[in-house]
């Protein structure tokens, strides 16, 4: 099913919302019944990854455990994306209060917000408004929320990397399994959540889950906010319905000369041109986690890949050999390809190598850098030679 | 444990308990996947990914070292798509690897080698060579390791090791990405740093990363000098490993083998660094007593208890920066490779009637330690250097090799004379736990005048992997000189790998514990698993060498330090009596508190 206009949504923004009032209905209810309104839903993690959240809270909630958290991922790390940094900016008590459902749910006496290193400036407001938000709840739940800073490397918005930063280790990926779900922060089941999931599983609380449902495709319910930025005249954020075609995207924030779209920050898709019709911005599509980077005629497809490495080779936490050393190989190899150091044909060495990284990798940063690496090389490789 | 999983490995069944790894199933059936990162005495880290397989089912491969085995998984270990991954990351590891290997100390030792002679087919580099892009330094301080880290593959064994094993963390991991390296703190120095010098991380290390500053060409060129009179002297838990490097199996004790290999080395003079094992029992054994005297029947408040034991220059290391308070409960007696050294260039002197200044003291250790302890400045009590050189087990084996002997058809043959005598309980000081047993042995017998109430002498409470053993001997049937301890309750702790010290250490300083002895050995499983020692070392291995020690033991004749008869004779001839003003000159030191950071 594709959905073709696109549709602004207004949930997150601007709706008054009595979080109290909301809570109290939310808390009257069994967890089963709340967990089972996420799950029907159909709400997706909107980090990027997309996994099931009512699952997530079930699996965590089911692990037998003597203590359990809930942790708000705001660790906005990825190329392109600031839509966390608005929300938390202008609607931070419906971020508490998704924090505080689902520590209902799961029997979470502690939660954290993770926040991103660069994101200081908004802390002051942040902590007056949770100063606030524990006042207003803490006859209705025995729930804390502590914000914790990030030191700003962009590996510590991966989960366990960034569990292993709040246990003030070096923040390096885990292996999996264990699943947060099962073993998390500290060791504990955990539910590590988006913040823009964590509203939005609020507002299916307070709306019910069938109004979030009638939204999106079977594939990808409900809406999405997303940071729209590069060769756009309205650059900014933006909650749409999900399945929407690229092109309908284009027509709305392209400036007339667009050549591609960057879905999913630098960890994700470029999208041509000439795919723009057939593609769809949806886990049936392409998923993202907000970010859209509109390219026009104007801009060399080598520099966005070329900025794109440099980034990955240097946020790249450097542990496991496909990331740490592919990453260098893949910048070092476009560079000797355009100066004519290397055969044009080495780019198909390195899109080898860039499938072994998104097979091989620990984590998925190292995974995913085959994403904008090969989907550029793959539909702009005269760029990357002359 | 019942075998509860079942699973499919390259189409065959496999059954596994609970809680094991796709690798362990795999090695289950003789299934051999590569692995870099994986070591036996460490936790999983999961990084260098050249262990992957792929399960049917899973979008992406997994590394098969940290993937749980789960029922009716079905896994591939050659796959397309396995060897592909698997021969981009083996190339990725080379292309940041300096790859010199005819120049490397670990060429043909090289696991990263290993696997480039299974996986390189084509003569060419796949990728761009990043190492002369990167401004690599060698740290080549230290008198014990050299750390290059243009051979790093960052697979992290040597911090796991430090961390895990030895809870040191000199080495660790500093920035991100490209930059991504092993170092230290303020990469520092090795030498600059808390480092003890054990040299686990080497026995570790994938690659020629690390190594041991090696003397090999030096104790060649006094070999070939006509002039020097050459002595080298044994550590005793090189006879039960040496032979790894040679061709025989773990466990196998080649003491006579290693003796006849030394001779025919050129040598001038081959000893046993067990002989000073069993002087170090009595000087020792003299000092805890007249320790717990001067404790309990004189109540001098300096004396200070529990005492430890000296002979691990790792554990030196360690308690000099991390427990300096307690440098006074250390014995003084210095290791049994440094009472060695100060006697060669003395009494052996003497008797030999051959000038100290021409005799070079060279000593085969299982330890990488052993030689910043030969460098210390309180190490030159003869009036020279009282070691010259230290090699380890590993270098030894080198040397064998370039004189082009056959170690497995060698003759075996005896230890020269004099310093060349040994007993069981000196062996046995190469197994964690053999001080302690070796000094209750003796401690026990001057004060009962009766054998250690343990049957056929072994003290077995004392031995094995356990990594802390508290054992408390009760006194009984005292001589008439040592009345004060009647039915005293000696209180022993033994303890191997610094990480237990460390644990010991935290329990005496916070008086959970009163102990009056504490036996320390750096090593996990004490020297028979030296930093110095052949590699791999892993708990099988240190297994194996452990009962190779005590067989060797129960083979002596003589099992008690103070029935050596060298033993004996030196303190008619030379020393007079344990603790006696030539002993506390030659035999004794002191040491230095050194800080943390």
């Amino acid at each position: 099913m594709t959905k073709n206009k696109l549709k602004r949504i207004d949930l997150i923004f601007h709706e008054d919302c009595e979080c109290r009032q909301v809570l109290e209905k939310t808390f009257s209810r069994s967890n089963d019944e709340i967990i089972n309104d996420i799950l029907e839903s159909g709400l997706k993690g909107r980090g990027g990854a997309g996994f099931p959240t009512g699952l997530k809270w079930k699996f965590t909630a089911e692990q037998p455990a003597d203590e359990r958290f809930v942790i708000c991922n705001a660790d906005e790390g990825e190329p392109g994306t600031f839509k966390d940094r608005e929300i938390l900016f202008k609607v931070p008590s419906k971020v508490f209060s998704g924090m505080a459902v689902c520590a209902k749910v799961i029997g979470a006496k502690k939660g954290y917000i993770y926040l991103r290193g660069e994101y200081r400036f908004l802390l002051p407001e942040l902590q007056k408004a949770l100063g606030a938000f524990h006042r207003d709840i803490k006859d209705l739940i025995d729930f804390e929320i502590i914000i914790q800073m990030g030191s700003g490397a962009y590996i510590c918005g991966e989960e366990s990397a960034l569990f292993e930063s709040m246990e003030g280790k070096r923040g390096e990926p885990r292996n999996k399994p264990p699943y947060p779900t099962i073993s998390g922060f500290k060791d504990k089941p955990t539910v590590i959540n988006n913040v823009e999931t964590l509203v939005y599983a609020f507002m299916i609380c307070k709306h019910g889950p069938l109004s979030f449902k009638e939204l999106g495709t079977s594939d990808s319910r409900g809406s999405k906010v997303f940071s729209v930025s590069g060769d756009t005249p309205i650059a900014g954020i933006y909650e749409l319905e999900l399945g929407m075609s690229l092109e309908h995207f284009v027509e709305e924030f392209g400036d007339g000369d667009t050549k591609a779209v960057q879905v999913g920050g630098a960890a994700g898709f470029c999208v041509p041109r000439k795919k723009l019709k057939e593609t769809i911005i949806g886990f049936e599509g392409v998923p993202t986690g907000g970010s859209m980077k509109v390219f026009n005629s104007s801009r060399s497809m080598y520099n966005v890949l070329h900025n794109y490495l440099e980034f990955f080779e240097e946020e790249s936490c450097g542990q496991c050999t496909p990331c740490r050393v592919g990453c260098q190989q893949l910048l070092k190899g476009i560079e000797a390809v355009k100066k004519g150091e290397k055969k044009a044909i080495y780019l198909d060495q390195l899109l080898k190598l860039s499938e072994t990284m998104k097979l091989a990798s620990k984590c998925g940063l190292g995974q995913s850098v085959a994403n904008s690496f090969s989907s550029i090389v793959d539909n702009f490789r005269e760029e990357m030679i002359y | 444990m019942a075998k509860n999983i079942k699973l499919k490995i390259d189409g065959v069944d496999v059954q596994v308990e609970d809680g094991k790894t796709v690798l362990d199933a795999a090695r289950a059936i003789n299934v051999h996947i590569p692995t870099l990162c994986y070591h036996e005495d460490l936790c999983v880290a999961g990084n260098c990914r050249v262990c992957v397989v792929e399960v049917t089912g899973a979008k992406a491969l997994v590394a098969s070292c940290a993937m749980p085995a789960t029922d009716g998984m079905d896994v591939h270990t050659n796959s397309l798509k396995v060897r592909a991954a698997r021969k981009n990351i083996i190339e990725l590891l080379l292309s940041e690897h300096n790859a010199d290997c005819t120049m490397c100390y670990k060429n043909k030792k090289c696991e990263l080698q290993d696997l480039a002679s299974e996986y390189k087919t084509s003569g060419e580099q796949l990728f761009i060579d990043l190492v002369p892009l990167k401004d690599y330094t060698i740290d080549n301080f230290s008198p014990s390791i050299i750390k290059d880290d243009s051979k790093c593959i960052r697979c992290q064994r040597c911090v796991r090791t430090c961390e895990e094993l030895q809870h040191v963390s000199a080495l660790g991991v500093a920035y991100k990405g490209d930059k991504m390296k092993i170092s230290t703190f303020f990469e520092n120095p090795m030498y600059d740093v808390v480092c003890t010098n054990c040299g686990q991380c080497i026995n570790r290390c994938p690659t020629g990363s690390l190594i041991e500053r090696n003397y090999v060409d030096e104790v060649w060129d006094a070999i070939y000098d006509e002039k020097k009179h050459v002595v080298v002297q044994t550590a005793p838990a090189t006879r039960v490993a040496l032979g790894e490097d040679l061709g025989f199996e773990a466990g196998h004790v080649v003491t006579g083998k290693m003796v006849s290999a030394l001779k025919r080395v050129g040598f001038d003079s081959v000893l046993d660094t067990d002989f000073s094992a069993d002087l170090t029992i009595m000087e020792e054994g003299t000092e805890l007593l007249t320790r717990l005297k001067k404790a309990l029947v004189d109540k001098d408040p300096t004396v200070k208890l529990p005492m430890a034991t000296s002979c691990s220059p790792g554990w030196i290391k360690f308690i000099e920066h991390t427990f300096p308070e307690y440098l006074d409960n250390l014995s003084t007696c210095k290791s049994p490779q440094q009472m060695f050294g100060a006697l060669a260039k003395t009494y052996y002197a003497k008797k030999r009637n051959i000038d100290p200044a021409d005799i070079v003291s060279v000593s085969i250790m299982p330890c990488t330690a052993k030689k910043f302890e030969a460098d210390r400045p309180e190490m030159r009590s003869s009036g020279y250097k009282d070691v010259d050189y230290v090699l380890t087990t590993r270098e030894l084996a080198r040397m064998i090799k370039q004189a082009g002997l056959d170690f497995l058809s060698l003759p075996e043959e005896n230890y020269d004379s004099i310093m060349g005598e040994s007993t069981g309980a000196a062996v046995i000081f190469g197994a964690t736990g053999g001080v302690m047993e070796a000094a209750l042995r003796t401690a026990y017998e001057i004060v009962t005048g009766r054998e250690v109430p343990f049957e056929n002498l072994n003290i077995t409470p004392v031995r094995g992997m356990d990594g802390v053993k508290e054992v408390t001997v009760k006194i009984e049937g005292t001589l008439p000189d040592w009345n004060f301890l009647e039915g005293a309750e000696l209180k022993t702790v033994t303890a191997h790998g610094l990480t237990n010290a460390k644990y010991v250490m935290e329990r005496v300083k916070s008086g959970e514990a009163d102990y009056h002895f504490i036996e320390i050995m750096a090593c996990p499983g004490g020297c028979i698993g030296g930093g110095g020692q052949p590699i791999p070392t892993n708990m099988e291995i240190r297994k194996k060498r452990t009962e190779a020690i005590y067989m060797e033991d129960t083979g002596k004749p003589i099992r008690k330090s103070h029935e050596n008869p060298e033993v004996v004779a030196i303190y008619k001839e030379f020393l007079g009596e344990p603790l006696s003003h030539k002993s506390h000159e030659l035999l004794h030191t002191h040491y230095k508190a050194r800080q943390r950071y």
